[in-house]
């Protein structure tokens, strides 16, 4: 693999794009949207999707986009393809309407994503600001070395060399520092002399993001040995963290080097309308944007089948993590792994063996592309999508911090709060907004069932909206945005956000049947539906997104519904097709610890909100 | 509709397979094209860079570092034995003297005057790269390795663990629905690869180990012996690397469930020959099954390894069902509605019919099959 780096820059599209075709190649399947300009207004009209081919018999992720693509042409009538080569523009101007698209946008986390390996000097300090640079970048990070990680050099080096990431991000000292351990980093990364994953003979890109001072001891060092390249300090100085440079050089290296290595993608680049961009930025984009536009709080989750990627907007600021091990797929056994069995069997509403759970993981495992077929595999995958959601939030927590190791100032009144720096943004609190995404939640037959997915696994608190991606195109729009923005706003507006409903969650435990709260919710065609809010209770009422409803309640003595304990609360909210819940069970949430009273309560809740065909 | 199939694995009497041995890095070839090769021969060597060793030699002899050079008794690229003086100090007073020896045997690589440290390395370890299949060498990638081909017999697993081996194909069991059990390994298997049937009990794995049994092939096994071999639960199918006295091959899955008859008859039939087996799986990027290779003699008039490029699942295809309920079951294909169907989980997906050998049939989602290649 010789050949010379490709200019990622695309023509600029002089047409009006009135047919859009994007494509999404995952790790599994590689998913294609038709977009139409309908009046005034860009609507996504039809979908097609086929196995990724990054893999053999076929190494050439081409091959599955362009049968997405056919899928779609056999759906429409249109014609798109013209053997192995889309057609654009669209015809429409010679007479022709029903032939060709105007632009061909994608996005890839095919072939395991972005890969990468970051450095700092100091763990929780350069060296989460490098891991959050490059998360923020859409990559996978697989290790973060940092000058005290509590590992002997010659274990760093070790560990560099039997890696195999697809770039290097290098961080650490602020600017005018010193720069001897950066410097000795840098001579560690030399000695291990890292191959990249794919291509032997091609030099492993490596971003140098770290004290500026250091640069031509750097270039000494590194300079044969990889393609270096710099960007400005992520940390320039202690008390501010400088991330867009080093994440759009990660960008950039990623088209030039990295993807003209995998399978295919060459011709991917020359047959897309815009770069291609890696399919966590592109959602990344998207969500930012809601965040912006509503003036929200707000997470978002994509859930697929190798990784977990989470996204944050609290006070503005943007976090993203990935949990590279937790899906539904490729990923599954890990979830089992992490969660532990009895976490798992927790949401499961009948018994069952071990041996028996145990194997189906497994084969779930080995035989990624398999769907549930009966009702009881189906609530074991989504037992399972529970957990993964819930530990891939305890990691995005963990990440989505204030910076650390700043000096705080401190007044008499501070005298009794030991606060300590770099605290997790996520105050679930005060967030508005949960937004689901992925083949478990997008694809759910009933769509209570994604919501209910994420209330059992995020436990928010207060009240909170959800919504779901309709048909997983959030990545689509997202790479589609950067070209024309009005398109990917009109799309995700009427076709790609579904509002679920509103959760109303008090917080406080009790006992089952106790009181928790009195509620009285004023509908929209006059009626109001009283009554006592139980602990272990959970209720629904219609209510779609454009209707409202006001709520007030009187939560128990030492129940909290935001307002403090025991004060009365009142807030007008819109439903949304599953509509307003009212969710007892307590934060944080009780299960019974016994099989028998586990299955019965369960039952319950799954009944109370239609969860189920019921009868199985 | 477009071509949405769950490409199946293969079992076949008869093709032609390659497979590139290719140096983790640059080496030596020590093969050229037409050779015939075994699976035990050495097509290439490479020398692997041994293990650094950073010795901060500024901080031990308490100087600056841009000062090492002045103290330095080694410089750099010289070769070193343990315990030899690298670099010392030169005070008024002998009982200051300050002498850094060096911890290993190797060479310096390097010196820093930034951060005060030598970098030592320890001697290169020789690798040499096998074969590991009979068959001849059709291509040389200079510097990196050979490309060895063969006419065989192929058969791919499901899953494995364990890494490249070769031998002797003995049957262990007389059906396919039998269970390979401990009473059913004989000292006569020891260096052998031994087939069984629908399942492996952690008691037969044990019983394979003391044996000195190279490879077991089976249906199934249960997650838990799994994890009891492995000593961890494994949570991502990226395996070959493991250590755990013999390679394991499955054919179908996790649990009891009969080995495919197709795959069954034809191990059955290359009792005795020399197989080459490797449990390396890879369910991601680059997907890789395990695979029993078994070279047959005569090579088949120009063969040419036949590249599968199906166009979709056609009526009568040889299926088998990949998930529960009806996990492992084998039929053909006797109905493809284009429509979507609901399911009983009130998904709406594309379904097809199959028909099983007792004459019922039954409806399936698409995803839920596999296409039984090379029939």
């Amino acid at each position: 693999m010789t050949e010379q780096p490709h200019s990622p820059a695309a023509p600029a599209v002089t047409h009006p794009l009135n047919v859009i075709v994007a494509t999404d190649c995952g790790s599994t399947t590689t998913k294609a949207i038709l977009i139409e300009k309908v009046g005034e207004e860009y609507r996504q009209t039809y979908r097609g999707e086929a196995p990724t081919t990054v893999e053999a018999p076929f190494e050439d992720v081409t091959r599955g986009v362009l049968n997405a693509i056919a899928e779609i042409e056999e759906l429409s009538g249109r014609t798109i393809l013209d053997g192995e080569r889309i057609i654009t523009p669209n015809q429409a101007t010679q007479g022709d309407p029903k032939r060709g698209v105007d632009i061909y946008v994608s996005t890839s986390s095919a072939g395991g994503g972005l890969q990468m390996m970051v450095t700092g000097v100091v763990q929780n300090m350069t060296g989460e600001s490098a891991q959050r640079a490059a998360l923020g970048a859409g990559a996978i990070v697989i290790d973060v070395l940092a000058s005290n990680d509590g590992r002997l050099p010659y274990e760093k080096i070790e560990r560099i060399r039997s890696m195999r990431p697809d770039m290097i991000l290098m961080s650490g000292g602020t600017d005018g520092g010193a720069v001897t351990h950066v410097v000795e980093m840098a001579e560690y990364i030399a000695a291990a002399d890292p191959r990249p994953r794919f291509g032997s003979t091609y030099r492993l890109p490596l971003v140098y993001a770290g004290n500026t001072d250091a640069r031509p001891q750097i270039k000494t060092i590194l300079g044969e040995k990889t393609a270096l390249d710099f960007a400005d300090n992520i940390r320039p100085v202690l008390e501010r963290e400088n991330l867009a440079p080093a994440r759009n050089k990660i960008h950039d290296l990623f088209l030039e080097h990295v993807m003209q290595q995998a399978p295919g993608y060459k011709k991917l680049i020359d047959m897309a309308g815009a770069p291609i961009m890696p399919t966590p930025a592109a959602v990344g984009v998207i969500m930012e944007t809601i965040a912006k536009r509503d003036g929200i709080n707000l997470i978002g989750v994509d859930i697929g089948g190798a990784t977990t990627d989470v996204f944050s907007v609290f006070n503005g600021l943007f976090n993203r993590t990935v949990s590279a091990n937790l899906g539904m797929s490729y990923s599954i056994s890990n979830v089992l792994a992490e969660a532990g069995l009895d976490n798992i069997m927790r949401w499961v509403p009948f018994t069952i063996d071990e041996q028996t759970l145990r194997n189906r993981i497994k084969n779930k495992m080995v035989r990624p592309t398999t769907i549930p077929q009966s009702l009881d595999e189906l609530q074991i995958e989504h037992a399972i999508a529970r957990e993964a959601l819930r530990l891939a939030l305890i990691h995005h927590k963990s990440l989505a911090t204030g910076l650390k190791g700043i000096q705080q100032e401190r007044t008499i009144s501070d005298v009794f709060e030991q606060r300590t720096s770099g605290k997790t943004l996520i105050d679930l609190l005060k967030l508005d907004l949960i937004v689901g995404s992925g083949g478990i939640l997008s694809h759910a037959p009933r769509r209570i069932q994604s919501m209910l997915m994420m209330v059992d696994a995020y436990e928010p608190l207060g009240v909170t909206t959800l919504s779901v991606d309709s048909i997983f195109m959030m990545p689509h729009l997202g790479v589609l945005s950067t070209v024309n923005e009005q398109a990917a706003t009109d799309v995700f507006v009427r076709d790609c956000m579904v509002y679920l409903g509103t959760c109303i969650a008090p917080i406080g435990q009790g006992k089952d049947g106790e009181r928790c709260a009195g509620y009285e919710v004023a509908l929209p065609d006059g009626r109001i539906e009283k009554g006592q809010l139980g602990f272990g209770d959970l209720k629904l009422f219609p209510l779609t997104r454009e209707q409202q409803a006001t709520v007030t309640m009187q939560p128990a003595k030492q129940i909290d519904l935001g307002n403090g304990p025991g004060q009365s609360f009142t807030k007008t909210v819109t439903g949304g097709v599953v509509g307003l819940m009212l969710d007892g069970r307590g934060r944080p949430l009780q299960l019974p610890s016994e099989q028998a009273a586990r299955v019965a309560m369960l039952s319950r809740w799954y009944q109370a909100v239609g969860l189920y065909p019921t009868g199985s | 509709m477009a071509h949405s199939y769950t490409p199946g694995l293969t079992v076949t009497e008869r093709t032609t397979v390659r497979r590139r041995r290719i140096l983790p890095l640059p080496g030596t070839v020590l093969a050229k094209v037409g050779d015939s090769v075994r699976a035990d021969t050495a097509v290439a060597r490479a020398e692997l860079p041994g293990k650094v060793v950073p010795l901060n030699l500024a901080n031990q002899l308490g100087i600056a570092p841009d000062e090492i050079n002045d103290y330095l008794v080694k410089k750099e690229k010289d070769s070193v034995q343990k315990d030899d003086v690298l670099a010392e100090n030169k005070p008024f007073i002998k009982w200051f003297k300050t002498e850094i020896r060096s911890p290993i045997t190797g060479k310096v690589e390097s010196v820093s005057t930034i951060t005060g440290q030598i970098l030592l390395r320890e001697p290169p370890r020789i690798l040499e790269l096998r074969g590991y299949i009979d068959g001849s060498i059709v291509e040389v990638h200079p510097d990196q390795g050979v490309t060895v081909e063969t006419t065989c017999s192929l058969v791919q697993g499901i899953f494995g663990i364990g890494g490249e081996t070769s031998g002797e194909l003995v049957m262990g069991v007389t059906a396919p629905d039998q269970p390979l059990t401990p009473e059913l390994l004989t000292p006569a298997m020891k260096g052998k690869i031994v087939v069984g049937g629908a399942f492996l009990s952690a008691a037969t794995m044990t019983r394979a180990k003391e044996l000195g049994v190279i490879g077991l092939v089976a249906g199934g096994i249960h997650d838990k012996d799994l994890r009891a071999l492995l000593g961890y639960d494994l949570g991502v199918a990226i395996t070959g690397t493991e250590q755990v006295g013999f390679t394991l091959i499955l054919t179908e899955g996790f649990g009891t469930i009969p080995m495919a008859p197709k795959t069954f008859a034809l191990l059955s039939s290359r009792a005795g020959q020399k197989a080459s087996i490797s449990g390396a799986t890879q369910i991601r990027a680059g997907v890789i099954r395990p695979e029993i290779i078994i070279p047959q003699a005569t090579p088949a008039a120009g063969a040419k390894a036949p590249r599968i490029e199906r166009e979709g699942i056609q009526l009568g295809d040889p299926v088998r069902v990949i998930r529960d309920p009806l996990f492992g079951k084998i039929g053909a294909v006797s109905g493809l509605p284009p429509e979507l169907r609901a399911i009983p989980t009130e998904s709406e997906v594309r379904v097809l019919e199959v028909r099983f050998p007792d004459g019922t049939t039954t409806v399936v989602p698409r995803a839920n099959i596999e296409v039984i290649e090379g029939a």
